[in-house]
């Protein structure tokens, strides 16, 4: 590359990691190797990563190396617990020129590729964490060790919204065959960005041998020698070329079902790895170069990078949230209600905060059941392995269930998670204050009631605080906690302290109707169930969506939360918001005649109509087209969160995507929701400076 | 001796001796033991890990990396079943020495089957005297001269007692100390018993250590004559005719001698008997004179009978001093024939172990040889001495 280039990529703020060159006598009289050390000289908190200087540093050993004479075996590994984890993105975030990106990627292939072109074996040493660009250089060299607690490794790039762009798109296919590198490339990065265990990298041929952590560059090196010496041949499967271009279509089908090509990252990645059958090394890595730098130039992709940097950083450091030494210790829980989300909130308590969790209910029976399923649940927990005989017992310990509050007497927290209707929940926290000390928190878990007027009349309204989980609550990430009129911040500091010990993601939400998910949401669900009472066909307001790639169409996820509790969320907000949200008449005929939902599958999984929502809605042609009942659905969200940000619902744009994208699912290249607003110029004015999740201008 | 199980040494093994500050650094000592422990284990696959009944590993200062009971915190490390117990043994430099005897003990009264004894000493991470709090009475009764405590000074004070035992002969002793490591380097003698370990600096990056760092295969007796004597003004001992400061690890596999029959483990040495002794402190240097009269006189044995001596090289004039008291020759060839602490260095706790498995290596250079002793000198006045019978040899 050019010196101007270098200049243009130049990052001051590279953390660099330095590739340190030592010479060693191999076992066995195998010859000497050159072992290359990447450390960066932090700890393992900052994991290696490669910018410029980084990549001339390893340039500059190999460039050492070479001139060394008598140097039988190359070999790299990392510093402890980290081999590195690939690019360093932070320099791209402003960079706005094309070259510049294709400078980047031309120089991490050109140093990497040096690697598979040496005239002597080369060799990796996965010590610890290898991801993207670390991963790829693994890849590059001719062997690879890994060690068996190696915490993560990936290519992690498609689930960022790009492609392995040093190599690993060529590589992978070329050692291992087009299906196990799908596998790593489209599968586990779009499963929530899934690793590898060691284990699964020996399978999948990824890695080549596996040594235990106590002397793993010991045994490594022993193993490299005798790879040098002949006295191992280290297998590679023969690939069969004539099943290729099948498998990548097989591939294609999926992602297609899944995405519907709202995101070009998975597609992209495809035709590499379809064009890496014939494609020629240099070939391949250039058309990676093309790939990488079309994406990066393209605001999908710097919001996707955005959206990372939400979950990774500001999901960790909510904003607005008082210091947490003002948090009061946490040592028993009390949860009333029995009911489902009662028992799953339960077990979540007993497994996260370890402490006594009360459960009470009305009656024995539903308390009995709702103790049985807690220890019902920790006995599978056991049954998997997922924790010991002894933790079991100790977790079903702290599980108890009364049908007297009594036990709430030197509780510290508790939450309601009873019927969603306001003068239940007055009245449960009016009996449980009856009990409590003054300072044990009331939490809510209501999903649309107003927290304020919930703890109005209690003698301790200071202590009240919403705390709103999304269902399943083992699994779905975010907690939106509210404020309301008169919390206090000691016990909304203990309120994020508790959210915190159940790792949840948690975000600071005023006490506004619905708060932040469900509000969105139910705006967005609400324009597309008008469109479809104006005259849309389900199967259009279904297919509307396909452009934003969400998780679920909406019909399908009125199915599964169950239309009646839908309704009810609809009617709550419509009393709140007349104007804005949209209450069907036809659904409300839907629920009372107790129609589980609009579709029916088949066997072989396609939907119909179910017949009795076809004779409530009628069954003419649709009035409307996927993408006007889209518009309106967006212009609708965008209405309701210019408001939303009026009100101060959360202080910032970026908490109602963060917001979307733990609570809802909504995918990272939408940047959760407002960059996509932004982008597609829905938004009135841009929610976002340019720059921050787009291509800076 | 009495009826009792017969104890063999199976294998013993070691990492390379580094200086103090320099390889091993960045690197743990309890890491340093268990990469000899794991070597162990792979080099004797007949022997049943789970069928270990004890690890004692021993360290002068058991703090920081080897503190938190280091012989049972290794035996987790290197991968043991949990129910392999471990402990801790401290004697300063007969730690592993004594981690042998006190596991053999146990052994020998049918207690124990399989043992891993073991001993490592980093002095980058824990300098002689870390942390020690001498009590005051030492000095208002005067127990002990307040010399004893520094082990330099100490063995001036051999100086003083043995004049004919003159600086001219440490260094002649310490030159050959040099010469025979580098010869058995050069014949391979000591590599097999070396455990490679891959050490860390956080500056240079990683290398892998597979020799000791302290040898001088240059050294001249010129050379010696020019060095510093640092314990006492225009004195006789110095970093020439001395062991230096090390980091290293060294571990060795028991065996009550039916068990390992049964399992079919090599066995390399037989235990004959064994004695620690005490000296007054001020010349701790001369302990293994008392420990090696009491060994053969527990062995019935003469030291006519002896064919092969390991002596620990904390310093040469207490070699000196224990050859002169035998009538040895300062150059025997029995005598350590592949070199000593004067050359690859003793990190304190670690060189027992160091020294029986030069000794089982020995014994197969020297078919011939039926007994061979183990002895060295332990800092407030003792010694150590472990006599061992060859089972490698041609009587075999």
């Amino acid at each position: 590359m050019s010196n101007s280039d270098q200049d243009a990529l130049a990052n001051p703020n590279e953390v660099v990691t330095q590739a340190r060159v030592r010479y060693l006598d191999m076992p066995l009289g195998a010859g000497t190797m050159a072992l290359i050390t990447l450390d960066n000289g932090k700890d393992h908190t900052r994991p290696s990563t490669f910018g410029p200087q980084g990549l001339a540093s390893i340039n500059a050993a190999l460039d050492e190396i070479d001139g060394t004479p008598g140097v039988a075996a190359i070999a790299v590994t990392g510093k402890p617990f980290i081999f590195a984890v690939g690019a360093d993105l932070s320099a791209l975030e402003m960079v706005n020129d094309p070259t510049i990106i294709a400078a980047f990627g031309k120089l991490g292939h050109n140093v990497m590729r040096r690697f598979g072109e040496m005239k002597i074996p080369t060799f990796a040493f996965v010590n610890g964490a290898a991801m993207g660009g670390g991963l790829e250089l693994a890849l590059h060299c001719d062997y690879r060790s890994v060690s068996a607690d190696a915490a993560a490794l990936s290519l992690p790039e498609v689930f960022l919204g790009i492609i392995p762009g040093w190599g690993g798109a060529w590589l992978l296919p070329n050692l291992i065959g087009p299906q196990n590198a799908l596998e790593v490339i489209i599968s586990n990065s779009m499963s929530q960005n899934r690793q590898m265990k060691p284990q699964d990298a020996l399978r999948l041929g990824v890695m080549d041998v596996v040594f235990a952590p106590a002397d793993f560059l010991e045994q490594s090196i022993l193993w490299a020698a005798q790879v040098v010496r002949g006295d191992i041949t280290v297998p590679r499967p023969d690939i069969d070329r004539t099943t290729w271009d099948a498998i990548v279509e097989g591939y294609r089908a999926q992602v297609d079902a899944r995405v519907h090509n709202a995101t070009r990252a998975p597609y992209v990645a495809l035709d590499l790895v379809a064009a890496a059958k014939t494609n020629s090394r240099s070939e391949g890595f250039d058309a990676e170069d093309a790939a990488l730098t079309e994406l990066v130039m393209s605001d999908p992709v710097r919001a996707s990078l955005y959206s990372f940097d939400l979950v990774q950083r500001r999901a960790k450091k909510p904003t607005g949230v008082p210091d947490k030494s003002l948090a009061r210790p946490v040592n028993k829980v009390g949860i009333v209600g029995a009911g489902l989300m009662a028992s799953q909130l339960a077990l979540l308590f007993a497994r996260q905060l370890m402490v006594p969790v009360v459960m009470t209910d009305l009656d024995q029976t539903r308390v009995d059941k709702g103790v049985a399923y807690v220890h019902g649940e920790i006995d599978k927990l056991a049954a998997k392995g997922r924790v010991s005989s002894d933790k079991a017992n100790r977790l079903k310990a702290l599980v108890t269930g009364s049908t007297s509050k009594d036990g709430f007497a030197d509780a510290d927290f508790v939450i309601e998670a009873v019927f969603e209707q306001m003068d239940v929940k007055k009245k449960v926290f009016a009996e449980v204050e009856a009990v409590v000390t003054p300072e044990c928190v009331l939490a809510t878990n209501t999903s649309s009631l107003s927290v304020s007027d919930m703890a109005r009349g209690l003698k301790h309204p200071e202590r009240v605080v919403g705390f709103h989980f999304f269902n399943p609550v083992a699994i779905m990430p975010l907690l939106e906690i509210a404020r309301a009129e008169k919390t206090d911040d000691s016990s909304l500091a203990t309120a994020f302290a508790v959210g915190k010990g159940l790792k949840k993601s948690c975000v600071l939400v005023a006490d506004a109707p619905a708060f932040v998910v469900n509000r969105l949401l139910n705006r967005f669900l609400g324009e597309i169930i008008a469109c479809v009472d104006e005259g849309a066909s389900f199967a259009d307001a279904d297919s509307a969506v396909h452009k934003l790639g969400l998780p679920m169409e909406p019909f399908v996820l009125v199915q599964m939360v169950g239309p009646a509790v839908a309704q009810h969320v609809a009617e709550t907000l419509n009393g709140h918001y007349p104007d804005r949200f949209h209450v069907s008449a036809k659904m409300g005929e839907l629920v009372s005649q107790g129609i589980g939902g609009v579709w029916q599958w088949d066997d072989n999984g396609n939907k119909t109509l179910d017949p009795r929502v076809a004779a409530i809605f009628g069954d003419a042609p649709s009035t409307m087209t996927p993408d006007e009942i889209l518009q309106r659905a967006l212009v609708a969200v965008e209405e309701e969160a210019r408001l939303m940000l009026a009100e101060g619902v959360v202080s910032e744009p970026q908490d109602l995507d963060l917001c979307m994208i733990l609570g809802a699912g909504w995918p990272f290249w939408l940047g959760g929701i407002t960059p996509y607003l932004d982008r597609e110029g829905i938004s009135q004015t841009p929610f976002l400076p340019r720059g921050v999740a787009s291509v800076p201008a | 001796m009495a009826d009792r199980e017969n104890v063999v040494f199976v294998d013993g093994a070691r990492t390379p001796f580094a200086r103090a500050k320099s390889l091993y650094a960045e690197t743990r000592a309890d890491d340093l033991v268990v990469k000899v422990i794991r070597e162990l284990l792979r080099r004797n696959p007949n022997l049943p890990p789970e069928k270990i009944d004890d690890v004692a590993i021993a360290a002068a200062t058991q703090t920081g990396d080897q503190g938190m009971n280091i012989g049972r915190s290794v035996a987790l490390l290197s991968g043991l079943p949990s129910s392999v117990p471990g402990y801790s043994i401290d004697r300063w430099c007969a730690g592993a020495m004594t981690a042998v005897t006190t596991l053999s003990s146990a052994i020998m009264a049918g207690a124990y089957d399989l043992a891993i004894a073991g001993g490592v000493e980093h002095m980058t991470h824990h300098p002689m005297g870390e942390g020690i709090d001498p009590n005051p009475r030492y000095l208002s009764e005067r127990l002990v001269d307040p010399e004893a405590m520094l082990m330099g000074k100490t063995a001036e004070n051999l100086h003083d007692r043995f004049p004919h035992l003159s600086k001219e002969r440490c260094d002649y002793f310490a030159l050959a100390s040099q010469e025979k490591t580098a010869k058995a380097y050069a014949n391979g003698l000591i590599q097999p018993d070396l455990v490679p370990v891959a050490a860390r600096s956080s500056e240079a990056g990683v290398t892998l250590v597979t020799e000791d760092e302290s040898p001088r295969p240059g050294t001249s007796l010129e050379g010696l004559a020019t060095l510093k004597t640092p314990f006492r003004p225009h004195g006789r001992v110095t970093a020439g005719n001395a062991s230096g400061l090390s980091d290293g690890a060294t571990a060795a596999i028991l065996a009550n001698e039916k068990v390992a029959d049964q399992l079919g483990l090599t066995k390399k040495m037989r235990m004959v008997s064994f004695a620690f002794a005490g000296v007054e402190p001020e010349v701790m240097g001369v302990g293994p004179v008392p420990s090696t009269e009491k060994a053969l006189a527990k062995a019935g044995l003469s030291i006519k009978d002896i064919d092969l001596f390991e002596i620990n090289e904390a310093f040469a004039i207490q070699v000196l001093a224990l050859l002169d008291h035998f009538g040895i020759a300062d150059d025997d060839p029995r005598v350590n024939p592949m070199g000593g602490a004067i050359a690859v260095g003793h990190p304190l706790a670690s060189s027992g172990i160091r020294l029986m498995a030069n000794l089982a290596r020995d014994f197969v250079t020297n078919p011939n040889a039926k007994y061979g002793i183990t002895t060295m000198c332990i800092g407030l006045g003792m010694g150590g001495t472990i006599i061992w019978e060859n089972l490698q040899g041609s009587a075999n």
